[in-house]
């Protein structure tokens, strides 16, 4: 068993995340199945689990990579539209809706990963503030566009149009329209394909961390031009974060639209994009427990302190402020090590792991 | 194809390496920044297993050159061979690949990372598996992660730093750092190793030492290395021969004893002397 | 005629981008941080002189003059509490903090002031020039728009360029350790720049809802981030670049609107955007700037 031995922080970290995600799973199931959950917050299961996807994979661009995305809802628009019109295909000869669901996921991860690589191809020459927003713009054309996209399904199969709804359709239904958005989705998300998703996300960002190529994408974070001394190419491993990040982002959207039976693309605007960046500043950058902890609570807890919900921005405003100070500025970081120091029994050794856990 | 014989006005090839092609030809090498000629009319011969020496007064465009060979900055000028190959078009990563690795003067590693990770990633492309094959954990990631573990610590041993391969980079002392540099670019398995004041920030026992270490990695891995530094005892110690470059322009070449007695070296550092 | 319509209008709306734009452009030049919250600074000052003049009567010129009042402030405030702290911190932080402050002031504003839509009484009277036996109509505030940003314009080149204090501005965004060194307090021209880029967004604000009344705690946000663009597409840290910048995109959006889509005219604009920016990194007039390695 020399792997155990050789099993280091971060692989046994990694396994604490995968264990946490596991028993919340079997605690919700548990409470489903005693009926003792609250309407409300089964309502919120699917939504809190598409949130978590979307923050751990922004989580791998901001964290990992260190650049600043603010389009994240961009492709998870990209993936809900997508991936619901593919549904919508696929629920004509197939009755199984898992099967719907998957594939329905696999295409708006693809279509996602697509709209990444040709945001990123162009974006990714760029870095720190002028990537921030251009990939705000990105985001925001995104919206554009599918807010006036029309597509119809008829016996004939697809048709598409833009900006005005001038499909000639014979019978068949609307499918998306314009900024109406999609109408009349399949609800076919579920709990447990939440938790699935949840996990391969998990998983596939866990093993690209700890691998050859997940090295390169942090060396690039903390130092390109060494990283370009040794031989590592920036361009494509920044490709590389970009485009898993945003076929996450894909999959997170199609889970999302599918638990609704309405969903209109500003929905996924620069808000929506802040407020993944809200759960991963909070959680911790390159931390993906953080990331999971905070997009579960700060998606249950609104709702539970509905009375105080004209605060819930505000307050998240202050979050992101005070939590970016605190962690980075070296008089207050200093009286907060030592303020931690005194109430820990063990102080913590050196840390070997950087992006995991 | 590579010379067999280098030019001898501007080679500073030791017997050792004579008759065998010189890892490195620069000729005519320069950049200018917005008019100005940074480097200028830059040529340097290096022997397959020299030690050499470039010095000279600060801002005299050292790093540059540095930069120059690395790629970092493309040379408006003058062709570089490696190897005999032309460099020419390519970019620092290639450069790395065709063999040559380098440390920076103002240390850059990856600092959030752990020693051994920075050697690893020295080590990324001659580690061999695909992205995939990675996620996915097939036995060529186990195979090959485990070879690069032991070779990330068989070279960090060189520095008797393998106890220090689970720190991260940032927290290791200055001259740890410095090494752990070095030993990273030999991870790449260059051919020529650059190094920018290797010793800076070094007490004299530590540099005693790290002399040493640069003469044991060049008999172990039998490559060039050409060295930039300040500290003089070290440079007139190991290098094999040595160019000095003042205002973007060689002055002078030669071995440590004709350096050291060349009126044009001394009066670029020292000044020239009042004439009455 | 209607081309000509269009295109004054481009202009007056590119000249309210281009007054947003110089406060990103000035801020960006010094203290090296993109003030995301810059765009909110501009419906503060909206706010502000909007109780001012229509809720307690007072005389619109001293309406605008208690915003830049109140904006400066604000500004400095801003600067001194959330980016000071992080003079030292990575670009990334420094970014999240101002993203987080732009949060801050919409969501205070819809506290304290609601998010039901005020109706902005324009401080230019109302009122339109006929020109062509009226066939062209251009209304003061257009006029007003295009003639403040002009003055403005001109003041801030002149002040940057003559003054002192322009100088040791220039100083502070070669060089902040030099210009410490040369005994300029960088600290104290950092709040400075705030404090102009802040006074101009609330001249901004006014303009922009004496055009476009309808004001709501997320007025500013869609503007700043164009006018940020304005200031990226003119080259960042140039001041004449936020003046070309702006005034293009005006021109850009409008002509969208008027001839392609009203609903993908803000896609447009940032289309055009990311063209520049792939064809040249560094905006219309901006320097490049290479790291030292």
């Amino acid at each position: 068993m020399n792997y155990l031995k050789n099993m280091n922080k971060t692989t046994r970290s990694n396994m604490v995340t995968y264990l946490m995600v596991i028993v919340a799973f079997v605690i919700v199931q548990g409470m489903i199945a005693t009926g003792s959950i609250s309407s409300s917050l089964k309502g919120q299961l699917v939504p809190i689990c598409a949130y978590v996807v979307m923050a751990i994979s922004l989580n791998l661009t901001v964290g990992i990579l260190g650049e600043l995305s603010l389009g994240h809802a961009g492709f998870m628009s990209a993936g809900a539209f997508s991936g619901v019109v593919a549904a919508q295909c696929f629920s004509q000869n197939i009755d199984n809706p898992v099967i719907v669901l998957i594939l329905a996921m696999i295409v708006g991860g693809i279509v996602a990963a697509i709209v990444g690589v040709l945001v990123g191809v162009p974006v990714l020459r760029l870095s720190g503030d002028y990537l921030a927003i251009v990939t705000l713009a990105f985001g925001e054309i995104i919206k554009g566009i599918v807010m006036n996209l029309y597509v119809g399904l008829d016996a004939a199969g697809l048709h598409f149009c833009m900006i005005k709804n001038t499909l000639e359709m014979d019978g068949g239904k609307m499918l998306i329209n314009g900024p109406m958005g999609l109408i009349g989705v399949p609800r076919i998300a579920t709990f447990v394909m939440g938790f699935v998703l949840v996990m391969v996300c998990l998983f596939v960002i866990f093993n690209l961390v700890n691998s050859k190529s997940g090295r390169a994408i942090m060396a690039l974070r903390d130092n390109k031009i060494a990283a370009q001394s040794v031989g590592i190419n920036v361009t494509s491993y920044k490709l590389m974060a970009f485009v898993i990040s945003a076929a996450m982002a894909g999959m997170a959207g199609v889970l999302f639209a599918t638990n609704f039976s309405t969903v209109v693309a500003s929905k996924f605007d620069i808000n929506t994009s802040i407020l993944v960046l809200v759960f991963v500043v909070l959680g911790g950058l390159g931390s993906m427990r953080g990331s999971i902890i905070a997009a579960t609570v700060l998606t249950v807890l609104p709702e539970m302190l509905r009375e105080f919900s004209e605060y819930r921005m505000l307050v998240y405003a202050i979050v992101l402020i005070v939590m970016m100070i605190a962690t980075n500025n070296a008089t207050v970081k200093n009286a907060l090590d030592g303020f931690a120091r005194k109430f820990s029994f063990k102080k913590k050794s050196e840390k070997g792991e950087n992006a995991n856990g | 194809m590579a010379k067999m014989v280098p030019i001898p006005s501007t080679g500073l090839l030791t017997e050792r390496d004579l008759g065998k092609a010189p890892i490195l030809e620069a000729t005519h090498l320069g950049i200018e920044f917005g008019g100005l000629k940074a480097v200028d009319d830059f040529n340097i011969t290096v022997g397959r297993t020299e030690i050499a020496g470039l010095i000279g007064p600060n801002g005299a465009g050292k790093t540059t050159v540095f930069n120059l060979l690395t790629k970092v900055y493309q040379p408006t000028h003058g062709t570089i061979l490696l190897d005999g190959k032309d460099t020419h078009g390519m970019n620092a990563i290639q450069v790395n690949k065709a063999g040559i690795a380098r440390t920076f003067q103002n240390i850059r590693l990856f600092n959030s990372l752990t020693v051994e990770e920075n050697v690893k990633l020295g080590l990324h492309n001659h580690t061999n598996y695909s992205t995939l094959e990675g996620i996915l954990r097939m036995p060529k990631y186990w195979q090959e992660e485990k070879r690069a573990h032991e070779r990330a610590l068989e070279l960090l041993s060189i520095f008797d730093m393998q106890d220090l391969a689970d720190h991260k980079a940032g927290s290791l002392p200055y001259g740890a750092q410095r090494r752990l540099e070095i030993v990273r670019a030999l991870a790449t398995e260059p051919k020529l190793l650059l190094l920018d004041e290797p010793a800076a920030g070094m007490n004299p026992s530590e540099t005693a030492e790290l002399m040493e270490n640069i003469r044991k990695i060049r008999d172990t891995f039998q490559i060039a290395i050409l060295l930039i530094e300040h500290d003089m005892q070290l440079v007139m110690n190991i290098c094999e021969g040595i160019a000095v470059l003042n205002y973007g322009k060689i002055i002078a070449k030669g071995t440590p004893e004709e350096i050291q007695a060349n009126p044009q070296v001394i009066e670029a550092y020292l000044g020239k002397k009042k004439e009455d | 005629m209607e081309f000509l319509f269009n295109l004054i209008s481009g202009i007056s709306l590119g000249s309210i981008y281009a007054i947003i734009a110089l406060g990103y452009t000035m801020v960006y030049g010094i203290a090296k941080m993109l003030n995301f919250a810059h765009g909110d600074v501009i419906m503060v000052g909206a706010y502000i002189c909007f109780f001012a003049t229509t809720r307690y009567g007072l005389n619109p010129l001293l309406g605008v003059l208690l915003s830049m009042v109140v904006c400066t402030m604000l500004g400095i405030i801003i600067e001194r509490l959330a980016y000071k702290p992080l003079r030292q911190a990575p670009a990334l932080a420094v970014l999240i903090t101002a993203i987080g402050m732009s949060y801050f002031l919409q969501n205070s504003a819809q506290l304290l002031w609601s998010s039901s839509p005020k109706v902005f009484q324009s401080v230019v009277g109302k009122g339109s020039i006929k020109l062509f036996d009226g066939a062209l109509s251009i209304s003061f505030v257009t006029v007003v728009t295009i003639l403040v940003c002009v003055i403005i314009m001109i003041a801030l080149v002149t002040f940057v360029n003559k003054t002192r204090i322009g100088k040791s501005m220039r100083a502070v965004s070669e060089d902040k350790g030099a210009a410490q060194l040369m005994g300029i307090n960088v600290n104290s021209t950092i709040s400075l720049t705030f404090a102009i880029g802040s006074a101009l967004a609330a001249i901004a604000g006014v303009l922009l809802c004496s055009a476009y009344p309808n004001l709501v705690p997320t007025t500013g946000a869609m503007p700043g981030i164009k006018a940020f663009t304005a200031a990226v597409f003119g080259g960042i840290g140039s001041i004449p670049g936020a003046l070309i910048g702006g005034i293009l995109l005006g021109i850009i959006e409008i002509f969208a609107k008027a001839y392609i889509s009203t609903q993908l005219s803000d896609a447009i604009v940032f289309a055009v955007l990311i063209v520049v920016l792939l064809v040249k990194p560094t905006g219309l007039l901006g320097k490049k700037v290479s790291e030292k390695v």
